[in-house]
């Protein structure tokens, strides 16, 4: 048993930590003046953390990586979350990227991975559609073979980063099964329309229109695209647990700060115990999001088999961030709710959060699985 | 960071079920749901003894002690593999008190001569102690206590009344705190001395106080001119509080804070397979799958917390804050278990134990009569967050 992180983990903390407080200080700030930004972050802070080396982190040397395992990762994406880091991290490197890794052919993988490596490829996965469902039955979108190509047809919805994406990974059912195409994200017949979301991050629809993907741009085997996906999944999932466990710290933080600083009644409000007491419960269930996350996260590092952990992590992590953001805006009183101030956009986040690949609900489903119910 | 335990600790863990299981059969076992608050009946004490003996003599009391106090130098996180073996039979050795708390209370601050006696007998596991702290008017306020032992020629004389002291009428030393500077203008937090109170003493009345749950192990202890030798003074005069404050670290999160009503959880979820209303398991309905995967859920991350507490142990420092929020977490925890399984349950889960028709051994009713006891034993939720609030946090006083 040991709690720690390792001392490499510690300095990549410390490096993400100096270079997004030097460089997105203010997230809501930088945010609003990408709103009308098609691209929706800077390329300058896309392009120093690719010199960074954090777009490589996890892949493999001879892909132009650092050769980093998914709790290495996990460090770097719970310090993204904290400075609630804008762009396309997390659809590039875990969505897209972690599949590739898993389950692309050596060929695809020496074409993708050393590009997104050096920060000049952009993913994402298109996985849910219209139905919001993370089952494989929720997979409607058809791709149909043709010649030495398949065509596909239909829609995907809440696919992050696909306007600007370089190639989308798309989950689409085949007669064999749920089969994963490597689509050029300038292929013709793709049409993407960005969503007005609650945070305004990217998230797309895309749309096939009898698109076609040439067949050695299948990921993996034909109809076996739903094992890639789950494998997946379990990393996505304790990714964003680890970007919520980042931006809830910092959440917290800005609370009691403010409760030090805030005099009302003549005294500060952090005096009072009723807010002491709210801090506290804050704290003691970010703490248990934070084990939760890192307990999976090394699992999933070490390959072991982590099922009914990933969903529990997932399932709590969901329910305990938007509790916690609510109380750490209500401590703030209504300064927590203006445009000016972060706390907004760390409210909106832990509700994205939350939601995205599941809520405790979905989860929880699956931990009654995994325990024999 | 890794997350598993040693080999050595896996062996050990084997070893200690197969010394338990000698005494105690898995899922045949008596339900205590919480070895704190229930009455240990005498048949059952003969062989709670018993097992007990054997585990110290296979040097699992005191396994963090150095080797020079009779102890191993094993890290916390065996002690937790031990303790978290008996949590899975409900079992709480006699010796738990003295094991986790007065053994390094006394090598922290004993005598020469107090080691020499105490160190030995309790490392056999042969000392039993009650934990002497409230009182009527000093519940978490614990600075509020009145209870006085002045010092005399060659004694303390000690006057008062403790309450709550679970296991006083069983147990042969009390840990008591009193006040040894009579002066109420000194504030409690510097006017109170720690004592090894040999219950025998004349002048001690113990009275047991019946829960509601029936148990009858909480005592009152009433104390009248008694004359507590003065080699039975912990560490400085005035200056117990201090002692006891580090104490409490110790004692705040153990592993039995998330497993009171282990057995519970275990049984519950079996009971709900096998249970068919309206024509189908109980496990099948949406809400209960709900309830029971949020009850896993909850209990693997709160014992997560705890092994924590025991990982800070073994890195040589005080768990003080860290051990606030498992112990709030945990305690809050076990609560919800025993309320939820009312609701899971129904109507039966009225029934208490000794009903031949109560399910899963009683052990809903009994646990939900104890639950208001998990947050209030060894720091209430409330104190627990106010710790956290201005230690951890930092948040001010005024």
């Amino acid at each position: 048993m040991d709690f720690n992180l390792s001392e490499e983990q510690e300095m990549l903390r410390t490096m993400a930590q100096e270079y997004l407080a030097a460089n997105c200080p203010r997230p809501s700030n930088m945010l609003k003046e990408l709103r009308n930004d098609e691209r929706g972050y800077p390329p300058a802070l896309w392009k120093g953390m690719a010199e960074l080396g954090w777009m490589g982190l996890v892949f493999p040397e001879k892909y132009g990586g650092a050769d980093g395992n998914f709790l290495d990762l996990t460090v770097l994406l719970e310090e993204m979350g904290r400075a609630c880091l804008p762009g396309p991290f997390f659809s590039t490197v875990v969505l897209g990227g972690l599949t590739i890794l898993e389950a692309a052919s050596e060929e695809q993988k020496q074409e993708i991975l050393p590009k997104v490596s050096n920060g000049n490829l952009i993913l994402t996965l298109a996985l849910t559609e219209p139905s919001y469902s993370y089952e494989p039955s929720g997979i409607t979108v058809k791709a149909v073979p043709q010649g030495d190509n398949y065509i596909i047809n239909g829609t995907k919805f809440f696919v992050p980063n696909a306007h600007i994406a370089d190639y989308i990974i798309c989950v689409a059912r085949t007669d064999e099964g749920i089969t994963l195409f490597l689509v050029d994200g300038k292929s013709t017949g793709i049409e993407t329309e960005i969503l007005q979301t609650i945070d305004w991050s990217k998230q797309c629809t895309v749309t096939f229109n009898n698109v076609k993907v040439p067949k050695s741009n299948i990921i993996g085997e034909v109809g076996k695209g739903w094992e890639v996906i789950e494998k997946v999944l379990q990393k996505a999932k304790i990714g964003i647990c680890a970007d919520g466990v980042g931006l809830t710290q910092r959440a917290v933080e800005m609370a009691i700060d403010y409760a030090k600083e805030r005099v009302q009644f003549g005294v500060h409000l952090g005096s009072l115990e009723v807010i002491q007491h709210y801090c506290s419960d804050m704290a003691i269930a970010l703490e248990a999001c934070r084990w939760a996350t890192y307990k999976t996260a090394w699992m999933l590092a070490e390959g072991k088999s982590c099922a009914q952990w990933v969903a529990m992590a997932k399932a709590y992590v969901s329910s305990a961030i938007q509790e916690i953001l609510f109380t750490a805006l209500h401590v703030h009183g209504s300064i927590g709710m203006t445009v000016d101030h972060d706390m907004p956009l760390y409210f909106k986040r832990s509700k994205a959060v939350e939601l995205t690949f599941g809520d405790a609900s979905e989860n929880l489903e699956l931990v009654a699985q995994e325990i024999g119910l | 960071m890794e997350f598993e335990f040693t080999k050595e600790q896996d062996e050990l863990r084997e070893e200690v079920r197969e010394v338990i299981e000698k005494h105690i059969k898995l899922g045949n076992h008596k339900v205590m749901s919480d070895s704190f608050f229930i009455e240990r009946k005498e048949e059952d004490m003969a062989g709670a003894e018993a097992l007990s003996k054997e585990m110290a003599e296979h040097g699992w009391c005191g396994m963090t002690w150095p080797k020079e106090n009779g102890g191993r130098e094993m890290s916390y996180l065996d002690r937790l593999v031990v303790q978290e073996e008996c949590q899975l039979y409900s079992f709480m050795p006699t010796w738990f008190a003295g094991d986790r708390q007065m053994g390094p209370s006394i090598m922290k601050f004993g005598t020469k001569e107090q080691k020499e006696y105490f160190l030995p007998k309790l490392v056999k596991g042969e000392l039993t102690f009650g934990i002497g702290m409230s009182e009527p008017e000093a519940g978490s306020d614990l600075a509020a206590l009145k209870t006085t032992a002045i010092e005399k020629e060659d004694h303390f004389l000690l006057n008062g009344q403790k309450v709550w002291t679970s296991g006083a009428a069983t147990a042969d030393y009390l840990y008591l705190v009193a006040r040894t500077d009579p002066d109420p203008s000194v504030p409690g937090a510097r006017a109170c001395s720690e004592f090894l109170l040999d219950l025998k003493l004349p002048g001690i009345d113990i009275r047991r106080v019946e829960s509601m749950n029936g148990s009858k192990e909480w005592c009152e202890v009433f104390f009248t001119d008694v004359k507590v030798p003065k080699s039975a003074l912990v560490g400085t005069k005035n200056k117990g509080f201090y002692q006891i404050m580090e104490q409490l670290d110790y004692e705040r999160a153990g592993i039995e804070r998330i497993m009171f009503n282990y057995a519970l959880l275990v049984d519950l979820t079996e009971y709900v397979k096998e249970t068919k209303r309206n024509d189908k398991p109980l496990s099948k309905d949406p809400l209960i799958r709900q309830e029971i995967a949020k009850l896993w859920t909850e209990f693997e991350v709160g014992r997560l917390l705890i092994y924590r507490v025991a990982w800070v142990l073994t890195q040589g420092k005080v768990p003080n804050v860290e051990a606030a929020m498992a112990k709030a977490y945990a305690t809050a925890f076990c609560t919800r278990l025993a309320n939820t399984a009312t609701r899971i349950m129904g109507l039966p889960s009225l029934l208490r134990a000794e009903s031949s028709w109560a399910p899963i051994k009683g052990q809903v009713c009994a646990s939900y009569l104890c639950s208001p006891g998990y947050t209030l034993a060894g720091g209430s939720e409330e104190v627990l967050k106010n710790v956290l609030a201005r230690r951890g946090l930092g948040l001010p006083r005024e």
